[in-house]
């Protein structure tokens, strides 16, 4: 370890305590990855701040170096968005979680940003609130993780990605000043910065605090399943239900890979293995008699529109028995082989039929196994290719037919991404999606909050492909993505394990 | 060779409108986003100041400046897609225009904004102006998908996308939405739609505003969720006594269900109105403030409405006032000073509620600002973000108050 790197280790050290500064290398290796395996980067240090005024106190002393750092949460995320190299410190959140209020009568919240998802929800439930935005992951994923990728879930069909739902921030910048952004009430003080900050994956600073809005608690909920013979009539069903005037709370589908996948793991959920698809249509609301009506309208569209047939769930244990599987099918696909990539993008709903069966084509085309579990209402697709990274050649293949279904989605009208972010693995495909001057424009609202690009570097904007914009050109100078302007002689070797 | 000359030779005769404006600032009426981005290039260039308008029935069209650049040719709506729910409109379409097209294919926009019904779909999400409807569909940005803008110096920028969900990117079609044109004037916008409620009803309760205050935390406590739920003044609603409004959308049922909870709750106290009452209640209060000098809207917390409805009768006086209770959101019309406007933005900042001005003269404009009273650390923000987006300060935009 150099003297540069042991005198910051030092005063790291100093802000959070020792047992807090992680620099042996096995210790740094367990935050090499995120939820995605395709992405390694070995962080330099890890620090783990306990408190707000920690958080700023070492943000400061790296603005002050002029360091890069990657805030982190629970890294569940699924883009390598909170992936640090070598020679730059990531901050991790998780010991800030603590839930600093819940005003119930204004059904609001405020929260540190490592406070686990659905921690927040179980806290309201007590007030008959609930806190809306459910990722998959929920159960280990933090607020301030969902609030940099902007994160979304089953029911935000409904109730909208976490955009929606954040009404303030406190934001530590690259240089440790603060900012208050967004008011309780919810309308800004200015422009939305807010609205702004949320899914900027880091970019903009570290969020210290965070106030979301709370909603009630549905009184009424009604849970349907219904199975179809082909993907294709799955997808046209689902265009149906749209179409019906009724917003479900959740409209989830499964192929039948998925479905197999589940039905032999132990979040087995009753759902018919020879289905080509299923979709999990749920309706919530405050009147019983008005959800059970809409039910009924929504199990009519989809028995009019090819389900082979529909099942009610009968009670709250057959609702979550299943949800669990619908929440644990990427677990479950875990069977399927040693590898897997949970791919994200958003196709115009009534694209879903034909754009389905070109994934199909794909898979086949690159001898891949693709399983589709995915947010079927928002027509955010998860294509998730299972594969052994140790076979030769395969993981070409994979970012090959990756590629490929990103390029299918984009020319049906749709994005790259819908949840997950672009972080390192969609970077690559950003200027299909967005011209040089609106990369640039990025690029450039970025360096208004960073101007360094120290925060989270190398992440979102692919710098390559912005044109120049004025204010950055002066300060431009050629280097890679993964840079920005930081300073990059701190590097803390390790043995090569660096992907 | 003359500015308007310079224009002529850019764009055409027909983009001129000489001497159309009452101050007699030359108003140039671009045809495509492409042109307004040669127009800004060239503005750059020249050092023009420009303003931006609509149909020019919110904003009064009065800011100085070298030329007006209006985006009424910018009018069609190149897609509805009523299986996807999302349309894509030019932002000088008229909402009017635009809610008859959705209609004619099923489909709703659930946004009630103040003002005039042929208002821009630009002006409504450059000062992001909602109405009642707020409350069960919320604010302005949660119905854009993306929107595509250009700079002060004459760059197309597009973000966002046509999905329903989307984080590719920065999100800057929350940063344009409500900046009042101070990042780019707002050429096209791709819309999140509604179907058309299969059913729709307004009921409405007169009464002092202390009771319809109380009845509205009723209604809150009672767990309904109505699309909309305001609380107007007499002048507004055109009635002896304050009014409570609420308005259920929805599916049959839902809208039945809702109604028969709002009776329960209040005692039945409630009268439904005709459909066509109902649809004049609305229209009438949202055009009520185009008619008034000053409107500005302020966001407290559901619990401090009453609060701040006496301060703002205090302050500014309560003729004109459209507030949702449920969620804090209060809208005031009428006219007032600069100082008056002035103090009662720095009584409310103490309380850490924001006032956003969202239509007055210039000059009051300009001596208060769209925005103010920023946070700790937020006007270095907006500056750079100006000086990114308008480097060479071309669009003439109230967005703080001038020093």
């Amino acid at each position: 370890m150099s003297r540069d790197v042991a005198s910051l280790v030092d005063t790291l050290a100093e802000i959070v305590g020792p047992g807090h500064v992680r620099t042996a290398l096995p210790e740094r290796v367990t935050y090499a990855k995120d939820g995605l395996p395709t992405h390694r980067r070995v962080p330099g240090v890890v620090v783990l701040p306990g408190s707000r005024d920690e958080v700023i106190a070492v943000v400061r002393l790296l603005g002050a170096l002029g360091m890069p750092f990657v805030p982190r949460g629970a890294g569940t995320g699924l883009s390598g968005g909170a992936l640090a190299d070598g020679d730059a410190v990531l901050i991790v959140l998780t010991r800030l979680n603590r839930i600093l209020k819940i005003d119930a009568r204004n059904r609001l919240a405020v929260v540190e940003p490592g406070v686990v998802n659905i921690r927040l929800s179980a806290a309201a439930a007590p007030h008959g609130l609930q806190y809306t935005p459910d990722p998959s992951s929920q159960t280990a994923c933090t607020i301030g993780g969902n609030v940099a990728e902007n994160a979304g879930g089953p029911h935000c069909l409904k109730y909208g990605v976490t955009a929606t739902h954040v009404l303030a921030l406190e934001v530590a910048l690259a240089d440790g000043r603060v900012v208050e952004l967004g008011s309780p009430g919810g309308e800004p003080w200015g422009p939305d910065l807010v609205g702004l900050f949320v899914g900027s994956e880091g970019n903009f600073g570290v969020a210290t605090r965070i106030t979301v809005r709370l909603l009630p608690v549905a009184r009424a909920v009604r849970t349907l399943l219904a199975d179809f013979t082909s993907l294709r009539t799955a997808g046209e069903a689902v265009s149906a239900v749209i179409a019906s005037g009724i917003v479900p709370a959740a409209l989830e589908m499964m192929d039948q890979s998925c479905i197999r996948a589940v039905e032999d793991s132990v979040y087995a959920a009753g759902y018919p293995r020879d289905a080509a698809a299923v979709l999990l249509a749920e309706l919530d609301g405050g009147h019983e008699v008005a959800v059970a009506a809409d039910a009924e309208t929504i199990e009519s569209v989809l028995r009019a529109h090819g389900a082979r047939s529909v099942r009610v769930a009968a009670d709250a244990q057959e609702r979550e028995r299943l949800w669990l599987g619908r929440k644990k099918a990427f677990g479950a696909m875990g069977r399927l082989s040693r590898d897997l990539v949970v791919q994200d993008a958003v196709v115009p709903r009534s694209t879903l039929p034909d754009v389905l069966e070109t994934i199909a084509r794909i898979a086949a085309e690159y001898g891949l196994t693709v399983s589709n579990v995915f947010h079927a209402g928002d027509g955010n697709l998860h294509p998730n290719i299972s594969f052994d990274g140790r076979t030769p050649g395969l993981r070409e293949r994979v970012e090959a037919a990756s590629a490929e279904i990103m390029a299918t989605c984009i020319a049906a009208g749709g994005t790259i991404t819908g949840e997950h972010g672009i972080g390192l693995d969609k970077l690559r495909y950003m200027p299909l999606l967005f011209d040089g001057d609106s990369l640039a424009a990025m690029r450039a609202v970025r360096r208004v909050w960073d101007p360094d690009e120290r925060v989270n570097p190398g992440k979102v904007v692919p710098v390559h492909a912005c044109r120049e914009w004025a204010g950055t050109r002066n300060a431009e100078r050629g280097t890679r993505n993964a840079r920005g302007n930081a300073r990059s002689d701190f590097r803390v070797a390790t043995s090569g394990l660096d992907t | 060779m003359s500015l308007l000359d310079r224009v002529r030779a850019l764009l055409g005769d027909e983009a001129v409108e000489v001497a159309a404006t009452p101050d007699g600032v030359p108003r140039v009426a671009p045809a495509s986003p492409d042109a307004v981005a040669l127009l800004l290039g060239t503005a750059r260039e020249e050092g023009w100041r420009v303003r931006i308008e609509g149909a020019g029935s919110w904003l009064p069209a009065d800011a100085p400046a070298d030329l007006a650049l209006t985006t009424r040719r910018l009018d069609k709506i190149p897609a509805i897609e009523p299986q996807d729910l999302s349309a894509t409109a030019e932002a000088g379409i008229g909402c009017d225009l635009l809610r008859q097209q959705l209609a004619d294919r099923g489909t709703w926009l659930a946004l009630d904004p103040p003002g005039l019904a042929g208002r821009t779909v630009g002006s409504i999400v450059a000062t992001a102006t909602a109405g009642p409807l707020r409350q069960g569909f919320g604010p302005v940005r949660d119905h854009l998908l993306g929107v595509t803008f250009v700079t002060g110096d004459g760059r197309l920028v597009h973000s966002g996308g046509r999905v329903v969900k989307n984080v590719a990117g920065y999100d800057l079609t929350r940063l344009e939405a409500g900046a009042f044109g101070a990042f780019g004037v707002i050429v096209l916008v791709h819309l999140r739609l509604r179907a058309l409620p299969r059913a729709d009803q307004t009921l409405a309760l007169e009464g002092s505003r202390e009771d319809l205050t109380q009845v509205a935390e009723d209604i809150a406590a009672a767990g309904i969720q109505p699309a909309a739920h305001e609380l107007m003044s007499p002048a507004l609603a055109r009635r002896e006594r304050w009014l409570l409004a609420v308005r259920f959308a929805g599916s049959a049922a839902l809208v039945a269900a809702e109604e028969a909870g709002l009776r329960a709750a209040t005692g039945g106290r409630f009268a439904a109105l005709r459909a066509d009452e109902g649809h004049s209640l609305w229209m009438r209060a949202a055009e009520s403030f185009a008619t008034r000098p000053v409107a500005f809207r302020i966001g407290g917390l559901p619990d401090s409405s009453d609060e701040l409805l006496d301060l703002l009768q205090h302050q500014v006086g309560d003729e004109w006032i459209s507030a949702s209770p449920a969620i804090g959101a209060i809208r005031w019309g009428g006219d007032a000073t600069i100082d008056r406007l002035k103090r009662v933005r720095r009584t409310l900042a103490g309380l850490e509620v924001p006032l956003t001005l969202e239509r007055a003269p210039w000059p009051v404009r300009s001596a208060v600002g769209h925005f103010g009273a920023y946070r700790e650390g937020v006007g270095p923000l907006v500056a750079g973000l100006r000086r990114t987006f308008d480097p060479g300060e071309a669009f003439v935009v109230a967005a703080e108050a001038a020093e």
